[in-house]
């Protein structure tokens, strides 16, 4: 099976088309940096606190918010998180509130706020000694158990290890069995003894919430993370640069820095564009995507200079558009295969992916793009420019190529 | 022209062989659930897949630099007096403390006496300090950067000793305890599985520096009242302290003024206990001085009978007792409400050395862990959809080539999982993305040698001499775009936190495989088939 058999396009004759939707795509992306969603940043970056909570039932934004400002914490967005099916929510607490000082109060008050206002069988039982099933660590759990003792084991090392075990397989079936909240205690009995479970049907309850995850950034790290970002994608770029430029000659360095920047422009501004935040791992993606078009325009090079030396007369408009017929299966053939995976991950890998997979699916398709319809044609264009200005061709056909 | 393939094939196998040894260890049986066991001992799953609490710690260095110039400058006094050269009280000053710690100022220095002054100095100070005259009879001593930047070092060094042993003796299993981003006196600390860390802060963060002060005035009710009463500002050989909750008898918090140094501090406490008070039956800690800090103690009290002494925990005043005999070497702190737990935490914070400086917090993230058990649960799906996506189209588009490609993709995986489990390396989740860009971008390699022999064989060359061409002349092509994703990882790595880390690993570990797997394995595997041919008869691709 073949896609392509030998093309024939003229590439460097629709330059004006491929300008045209960089420019729509570049600019659109650039409006709502500036004046649409912005830059959306994920809290690595901005600082403050942020805690992922999972509900038993489809979450009551209205509700949450109350909770949370009847607990003290103004302003603090509400939002679901993930498809609904999920009932996640993400509670914010913005950096200004979130000081040094006070930085691990935030995530107590949101805690609270849900135990004691949101969640009815929390306001009930809250304060009763009674141990919160949805929410017990595993060290809270065997304590518990071991206090309890249910079994009437007393407190023997055997009797710790029992207990121990208990609690294990009551926690495998709560968080590797369903995400982190139990539906009914009775359904422990299908994991735990029966003697146990009578217990904690009588002295535990289900608050009906569980916190997921936990992230609380002091300004100090948002700032200096932000900088360590740039930093990396500077240099990421600088030495591209230099390879190229010891590989093939600067223009080439040039044109694919030119291109690789344009494709993390619209990456950035397709970010924007769908409010998606950015954090760490999706700079490791974009890090990841220029060496990526890195590589892409590196093929196309690799084919125009060899195509250099051998011909001998061509023009070098004609030139690059046999080098660019000559790669495309093979371009269009690896970014499709690349492109199966990372779509892969961005349907089947989970929502803390999600950015990071955003990343590359954009990142990949606009990085085989920008090889055809940037880089070579920048070759072209630089030129052009200098014979129009008397100067001899810059990439003459038929000489010998280090 | 058949060639010898049986060199090349057992190198493949004995990679194979040894990278799936990488994987599973030595297995203890081969049921599923021994395999997996032996697995998971090998590849270690990052923070992100097992739930657990990763802290950032602010070493707050410049107190460690600030105690020095104390003690220093209450040293300095004495020095010079010894010496025949008495200054009025409060002379030897701090004009900066809170931004310039290191830098201590003589006041009324008598001007004839410069000379004795200096050689004093220079004598007892000139290794670690800088010291110059200035106008108004005054002279500076100022730490050398060398000297300061060695404390701050000493002071980190010490705190990350410290929180290790707090970490272990708590029970923590697989704790990372290490400095964080070279320069800034930061500590990164990994819990995992704990999922309720606020037991775990509260010990690590808690400078337990214990010392004993001689009272000089109090108990007063406030800040503000006790200025007022000490003639509106703080002489400075003294402080203000308040008590800690529940110690003042009135309930509320009382202030006392007290000598600023100290006459016990932290590094004389050889060792603690717990006990319970005898009168009281209530916990109580036992401390034990060193020999050199009982001596001292012993004299002070024995010269002080009869004036109360303040016991001071983290800046805050626990007891005050007075002096009724000579104390040599062991003292107790009670009261404070103290339970039997926090008792137990005290001792073992005392036992374990106190914090040089204190910490503050500047990042907490906590993975609860059915986060991360779905998490796993999501990568590994995707990366076993992806890659049996890339396999079937390899199959369908290439035929026969197509089985070698997904050979060759296979063995990759297996080299890739085999080094991590060699080298320990930590799997994270974007680890398992990087497993999966492997996949996608290892494909390449193959593409590229595959579209090549194709385009010869177009040409008209025989399958053997296609083969040959394609390697040949897709191998510089397959360098340069492996390079240039490596350099991205590099870089990566070197400014990337953990689970980014573990990212760069998988790609560039798995990028390296590939150069293996696609250009050695393939052609041992196109070498073969073509063995089985007769001479020019067409292959499946």
């Amino acid at each position: 099976m073949e896609f392509f058999g030998q093309p024939k396009i003229d590439w460097l004759g629709k330059k004006w088309y491929f300008l045209g939707f960089s420019l729509i795509f570049s600019v659109s992306g650039i409006l709502s940096l500036l004046f649409w969603h912005h830059l959306p940043l994920d809290v690595d970056f901005t600082g403050g606190t942020v805690v992922r909570v999972k509900l038993a039932q489809k979450p009551d934004i209205g509700r949450l918010r109350s909770a949370a400002e009847a607990a003290g914490l103004k302003d603090a967005p509400v939002v679901t998180y993930g498809p609904a099916v999920n009932n996640e929510v993400i509670i914010t607490l913005p950096e200004k509130e979130t000081s040094e000082a006070a930085l691990d109060a935030g995530r107590a008050a949101i805690v609270s706020a849900l135990t004691t206002r949101y969640s009815e069988t929390g306001k009930a039982n809250a304060g009763s000694g009674k141990l919160d099933l949805d929410n017990a660590g595993r060290g809270t759990l065997i304590d518990w158990l071991t206090k309890q003792d249910p079994e009437h084991l007393g407190t023997s090392d055997a009797a710790t290890q029992r207990y121990t075990q208990q609690a294990d397989a009551i926690l495998h079936y709560r968080d590797t069995d369903h995400s982190g909240l139990i539906d009914s205690i009775s359904a422990l009995s299908s994991v735990a003894d029966p003697a146990v479970v009578k217990d904690l049907e009588q002295n535990a309850y289900l608050s009906g919430f569980a916190v997921r995850n936990v992230e609380i950034v002091g300004p100090q790290v948002g700032t200096q993370l932000k900088h360590q970002a740039l930093a990396a994608t500077l240099y990421s770029l600088a030495g591209m640069l230099i390879y190229l430029w010891f590989r093939f000659e600067l223009i080439y360095g040039v044109a694919a820095v030119v291109a690789v920047f344009h494709d993390t422009l619209i990456t950035v501004g397709a970010f924007s564009l769908k409010n998606q935040e950015i954090s760490l791992t999706v700079i490791a993606a974009i890090l990841t995507l220029i060496g990526y078009s890195m590589n892409d325009t590196i093929v196309v090079f690799d084919r125009i200079r060899e195509n250099l030396r051998l011909s001998r007369r061509e023009k070098l408009a004609d030139l690059v558009n046999r080098s660019i017929n000559q790669t495309l299966s093979r371009t269009v053939l690896t970014s499709g295969l690349t492109f199966l995976t990372v779509l892969s991950l961005y349907v089947f890998g989970g929502e803390v992916l999600r950015g990071f997979s955003f990343a590359l699916v954009i990142g990949i398709l606009i990085g085989t793009y920008s090889s055809i319809a940037v880089a070579a044609p920048m070759l072209v264009a630089y030129q052009d420019w200098r014979a129009r200005r008397g100067k001899g061709a810059a990439l003459p056909t038929g000489r010998r190529s280090r | 022209m058949r060639k010898n393939l049986t060199q090349k094939t057992i190198l493949i196998i004995a990679v194979l062989a040894i990278c799936v040894l990488g994987i599973t260890g030595i297995p203890s049986g081969f049921s599923p659930a021994a395999l997996k066991q032996s697995i998971l001992n090998r590849i270690h799953l990052g923070l992100d897949l097992k739930g657990g609490t990763h802290l950032i710690l602010q070493v707050m260095v410049n107190e460690a630099v600030g105690i020095t110039t104390d003690s220093d400058a209450a040293h300095i006094q004495q020095d010079l007096a010894s010496n025949g050269i008495t200054l009025p009280p409060n002379s030897v000053v701090k004009p900066d403390p809170k931004n310039h710690p290191e830098v201590i100022q003589i006041n009324n220095a008598p001007p004839d006496r410069s000379g004795d002054i200096s050689s004093v100095l220079n004598s007892r100070y000139g290794q670690q300090y800088d010291i110059a005259s200035g106008a108004n009879n005054t002279w500076t001593l100022t730490m050398k950067p060398t000297a300061e930047a060695d404390l701050k070092k000493r002071a980190l060094d010490q705190s990350i000793e410290v929180i290790r042993q707090r970490v272990d003796s708590l029970g923590v299993s697989e704790p990372v305890v290490q400095e964080y981003n070279l320069g800034s006196y930061q500590i990164l600390v990994e819990l995992p599985g704990i999922d309720d860390p606020a037991r775990v802060k509260d010990v690590i963060q808690s400078t337990a520096r214990l010392e004993i002060h001689l009272v000089l005035g109090g108990p007063y009710s406030s800040e503000a009242d006790a200025l007022q009463q000490i003639g509106g500002s703080v002489p400075y050989d003294a402080e203000l302290l308040p008590t800690a909750p529940g110690v003042s008898q009135s309930g509320g918090i009382s202030w006392y003024e007290v000598r600023r140094t100290a006459e016990v501090g932290g590094t004389d406490i050889r060792s603690a206990r717990v006990g319970s008070n005898t009168n009281t039956n209530e916990p109580e800690v036992e401390f034990f001085l060193t020999t050199a800090a009982g001596d001292h103690f012993a004299e002070f009290t024995g010269a002080n009978k009869g004036k109360p002494l303040a016991v001071i925990l983290d800046n805050k005043v626990q007891e005050v007792a007075n002096i009724r005999d000579q104390i040599r070497d062991q003292g107790t702190i009670s009261g404070g409400a103290m339970t039997e737990q926090q008792a137990n935490d005290l001792a073992m914070l005392l036992n374990t050395g106190s914090l040089p400086a204190s910490l503050h917090y500047l990042q907490e993230s906590t993975i609860g862990p059915s986060l991360g058990a779905d998490s796993i649960r999501q990568g590994v799906m995707a990366a076993i959809i992806g890659m049996l996506a890339v396999m079937i189209f390899m199959l369908i588009y290439y035929k026969g080539a197509g089985i070698n490609a997904d050979l060759a993709l296979f063995l990759n995986l297996v080299i890739l999982l085999g080094f991590m489990g060699y080298t320990q390396s930590v799997l994270t989740l974007p680890g398992i993305a990087g497993v999966i860009l492997t996949v996608g971008m290892g494909v390449d390699s193959n593409v590229l040698i595959f579209e090549r022999i194709r385009e010869e064989l177009r040409a008209g060359k025989s399958p053997a001499a296609a083969v040959d061409q394609g390697f040949a002349h897709a191998w510089t092509t397959i360098l340069d775009t492996h390079v240039t994703t490596v350099v991205a990882a590099a870089i990566l790595f070197l400014f990337g936190t953990g689970p980014v880390k573990g990212f760069a690993v998988t790609l560039t570990a798995g990028l390296c495989a590939n150069l293996f797997t696609a250009v050695f394995v393939s052609r041992v595997i196109f070498d073969a088939h073509l063995n089985k041919k007769l001479r020019g008869e067409p292959i499946s691709i």
